[in-house]
């Protein structure tokens, strides 16, 4: 195999892997501030897609609806907080897996219902075509997209670090009680958890929505992918999630080439597998 | 010393259970099932028995996921790979062995409990969340690789040879969907003779301790990883019997099927819409949902317009937060207080300090 094959492997693997690491991160940011598996990521992924797909029918093209698509999903993200899972925190751990379960279902059964299983593409964005660099190519809007969602993540890293309620989210994820006491209000921040939590998955679904077939079931994937990042990198931890989104994409577009490309799931699982038996608690452990 | 220990031990059950069952409750168990064997013979539709079988085919899987999950207390988002392996067992010994299915039934059943030791070994010592989505993960890798098994036809799956000589030999019967009835009335029956029994025996109580408190049961001797194993092993094996009834049932059988991300998701979602841990449970939501799947596919022509399935989901959503017990709760809260003093529920674990 040449060495330009596997060039080009690596740089979509990175480039999908962004898009990965986005949406694990913000699955990853639920878990560690409640605890909380949210098993209807996947699905707020797919209504993203849609959000983008139907503001370009309206003639807004994904670029320049990004931000109300991601809005849309942070309020969404508030409307589930308030709703579900703040009255599920109480409950047994099952109840907890089965209710974002639930919502999972309803909401893929009921993308189903209004919009027909049919796969959908945006067939006019701003930015298509490709760019070479030396030997290998490069899909535009992909190349767009992993930027977009690196600077989604950085500016999440620096709001984190850097601002004074970003310090206080983190100080709700590490320790709920000693922050409660601090005077920081944990119930707040736990909203605010999943305003940006489903926020992240808005950049990475109004991106991934400029180059990806648009279904029902389209978040299925993206949420085991990132159920494996999120595992990998530790439940909690934002900069693991990114670590392991970009490991994640490029052990399957890699694997995808050295392998026969019908096993690039499988070889993801087993990496999975392989890290949480030899460290149970991720490569990174919690942020 | 010895009578001691048994007599202690036996008081102890005698309170820990619910000491006998009223004489009403005794009736109303004989009248279900007098119903349930009459039911075919009294002039019911194909249709009809065809939701019956079906209730019943759910009611062992999400019995089986409750032997897991609710009574060993660990959550499996992949139970579908042990019905699929059930049905490719069967599958297999008769499509390519010309074999009686009934070898096919016992194969499938080692078969799913081999692999759920090989999985659960590694495994049930990760937490909760790492242990679900480890299943789910190894739920879809072996979907993947059924889907690329050439000896089993991959992705097209298998077709039965129709075979006339003597259907009980080999599991097919041509008129009427009698016979399957209750062959699933049966496969039914048992497993949930199997979480009666393992309600009230030593092991199961042994479970139960695992489920409840791993760390006082370790400290009393009772081997936590041991028992999850065996309950997995268990579980697996009662679903692996689902499957291949399934197989036998319509004949065919496809990875995209028997392996569907689905089936592991409607177990969960009966078992816990019925009450997880309990002993109706799995059959309450089995014949909540099933016949509202059937019959919505019947009267909307459901072909990807899945109304069922949003009802699905908003249910399981509304009794997770509603009652997270589940719907047979409401009728044993109350009947028990009656019976007996209410046992203390187990305390929802508090959000770590």
């Amino acid at each position: 195999m040449s060495s330009e094959v596997l060039i080009q492997a690596v740089v979509s693997g990175l480039l999908m892997g962004l898009i990965y690491a986005l949406v694990a991160v913000g699955l990853s940011l639920i878990f560690g501030l409640m605890e909380i598996v949210n098993f209807a990521h996947g699905e707020f992924l797919m209504l993203a897609m849609f959000a983008s797909f139907w503001f370009w029918v309206l003639g807004l093209d994904p670029l320049i609806s990004l931000p109300l698509v991601v809005i849309i999903l942070g309020v969404s993200g508030l409307a589930v907080h308030y709703g579900i899972i703040r009255r599920l925190l109480s409950a047994p751990m099952l109840a907890q897996v089965c209710g974002t379960f639930g919502l999972a279902v309803a909401l893929r059964a009921g993308a189903q219902f209004l919009w027909s299983p049919d796969f959908r593409t945006i067939t006019t964005p701003f930015i298509a075509g490709r760019v070479q660099i030396g030997p290998i190519f490069i899909g535009q809007p992909q190349l767009v997209a992993g930027c977009i969602c690196l600077l989604a993540f950085v500016l999440l890293w620096l709001f984190v670090t850097r601002t004074e309620t970003g310090l206080a989210l983190q100080a709700t994820a590490q320790d709920r009680q000693a922050a409660a006491v601090m005077g920081i209000p944990t119930e707040r921040m736990s909203a605010l958890g999943w305003a940006i939590g489903l926020g992240c998955v808005g950049v990475a679904g109004s991106m991934l929505s400029t180059f990806f077939y648009i279904f029902p079931d389209v978040g299925v994937n993206f949420a085991t992918l990132a159920f494996v990042a999120v595992a990998l990198g530790g439940f909690g931890s934002i900069l693991g999630s990114l670590v392991a989104g970009i490991l994640i994409g490029l052990v399957e577009s890699v694997g995808g080439v050295l392998f026969d490309p019908s096993y690039k799931a499988l070889v993801v699982f087993g990496l999975y597998l392989a890290v949480v038996i030899v460290r149970p608690n991720g490569l990174f452990g919690r942020f | 010393m010895t009578t001691d220990k048994a007599r202690l031990l036996e008081a102890a059950r005698a309170e820990a259970l619910w000491p006998r069952p009223p004489l009403w409750a005794l009736a109303l168990g004989a009248i279900l099932a007098i119903v349930l064997l009459a039911f075919p013979l009294v002039g019911t539709t194909v249709f009809s028995h065809h939701v019956m079988i079906m209730i019943f085919l759910y009611a062992l899987m999400a019995q089986a996921w409750n032997v897991m999950a609710g009574i060993s207390g660990q959550i499996s988002l992949g139970h579908a790979m042990f019905f699929g392996m059930g049905a490719y067992a069967t599958g297999i010994v008769v499509v390519k062995f010309g074999g009686t299915p009934w070898i096919g039934l016992v194969l499938g059943m080692v078969a799913s409990a081999i692999t759920a030791m090989a999985v659960g070994l590694p495994t049930l010592r990760l937490k909760g969340h790492y242990f679900a989505i480890a299943t789910l993960l190894i739920g879809s890798s072996v979907q993947i690789i059924f889907q690329r098994w050439d000896y089993v036809g991959a992705a097209s799956g298998m077709m039965y040879p129709i075979k006339r000589g003597s259907p009980w030999w080999d599991l097919q019967f041509h008129v009427g969907k009698v016979a399957y009835y209750y062959l699933a009335l049966g496969a039914a029956a048992l497993g949930f003779l199997l979480v009666w029994y393992l309600r009230r025996s030593r092991f199961g109580f042994r479970l139960q301790a695992v489920r409840d408190e791993p760390d006082a049961a370790a400290s009393l001797g009772i081997a936590v990883a041991k028992h999850k194993v065996l309950a997995f092993m268990l579980s697996a094996a009662m679903m692996s019997v689902a499957g291949s009834f399934y197989a036998q049932y319509i004949l065919v059988l496809d990875p995209e099927r028997v392996f569907s991300t689905d089936i592991s998701v409607i177990v969960v979602l009966m078992t816990v819409l019925g009450g997880s841990g309990t002993l109706w449970g799995p059959a309450v939501g089995a014949a909540i949902l099933v016949p509202l799947s059937e019959y919505s596919r019947i009267w909307l022509g459901g072909t990807g317009r899945t109304i069922d399935l949003i009802i699905y989901g908003l249910l399981i959503l509304a009794i997770c937060l509603l009652r997270p017990a589940g719907v047979v709760s409401i009728f044993s809260e109350r009947l028990r207080r009656r019976v007996q003093p209410e046992p203390q529920p187990v305390p929802a674990k508090e959000m770590p300090a």
